[in-house]
């Protein structure tokens, strides 16, 4: 059985490792932030008390002119616990927080190569935004 | 976007059998629920077939059943039975002029968001939509 609920301090180590782990970068100050008073940062939790996975996001208003909509930064699932529903369970526990607040739309942005993940959020019923993502190297 | 009308009867032959993969239905019968001629779509089930996507059976009961994994398969892998891949294409004429590498950056662009949303939608998640637009 999968529990969730808010992530604390104490989470933070098996949050910043199951990410290292699954996209090769450490960030421990990134995932820190995230427990900031208008973050909403939820864990999934096996009966043993073990990580099974995490979500992390933000309502944000009138950003690029668009009127206040719940964002997804993050989400990642121990590989091991996939295909179970974990990642749905996050999603949607998040999604109730968002609507509670008022906000009525849930954003984010993938990585176009990133087929399991987008196909992840295509399985919420997410589709195209109204927006297209621009990009420039600077260096 | 505009597919081939191969490509267009392969995806809708999958997509009707993935429905209830335990039904079977005969090529004269997905012909007909599309209005297409059932030679062209025979072409397009041997396709399926042979990828694993279908499977057909002899006799008087024959006909094609869904026998691939409808949460793993997704709309980009039958397209690509039938197109060519996007950025794997034949070169064209001018591709290697200068005008012609910047046209293909911009066409490449587009088949990549094109190929990102294919790939991204299975066969249960397209099915799951349609049943929620019934």
């Amino acid at each position: 059985m999968i529990a969730i609920r808010s992530a604390q301090a104490s989470d933070l180590a098996a949050i910043s490792a199951l990410d290292r782990r699954l996209t090769g970068s450490d960030k421990p100050q990134y995932w820190q932030d995230m427990l900031g008073p208008d973050r909403h940062f939820l864990v999934a939790e096996t009966e043993t008390g073990t990580l099974a996975g995490f979500i992390a996001g933000e309502i944000r208003a009138w950003e690029f002119g668009q009127p206040a909509a719940g964002w997804v930064f993050a989400i990642q699932i121990e590989p091991a616990l996939r295909l179970q529903g974990v990642g749905t369970r996050l999603f949607e526990a998040l999604v109730a927080r968002f609507k509670e607040k008022g906000v009525s739309r849930v954003r984010t942005l993938v990585e176009r190569r990133d087929h399991l993940i987008l196909s992840f959020f295509r399985a919420q019923g997410m589709v195209a935004g109204p927006s297209l993502q621009l990009d420039k190297d600077l260096s | 976007m505009r597919l081939q009308t191969g490509t267009r009867l392969g995806l809708y032959a999958v997509l009707e059998l993935a429905r209830d993969p335990q039904r079977t239905l005969s090529a004269a019968d997905l012909a007909e629920r599309f209005g297409v001629s059932s030679h062209h779509l025979a072409k397009v089930l041997r396709t399926l077939a042979g990828a694993g996507l279908v499977r057909g059976d002899r006799g008087a009961s024959g006909g094609y059943r869904f026998t691939g994994n409808r949460r793993r398969t997704t709309l980009m892998d039958i397209v690509a039975l039938f197109e060519p891949v996007p950025g794997r294409r034949a070169k064209e004429a001018g591709a290697d002029t200068d005008i012609g590498q910047a046209l293909q950056s911009v066409l490449l662009e587009i088949d990549e968001i094109a190929e990102a949303t294919l790939r991204s939608i299975s066969i249960e998640t397209l099915l799951k939509g349609c049943l929620q637009h019934a």
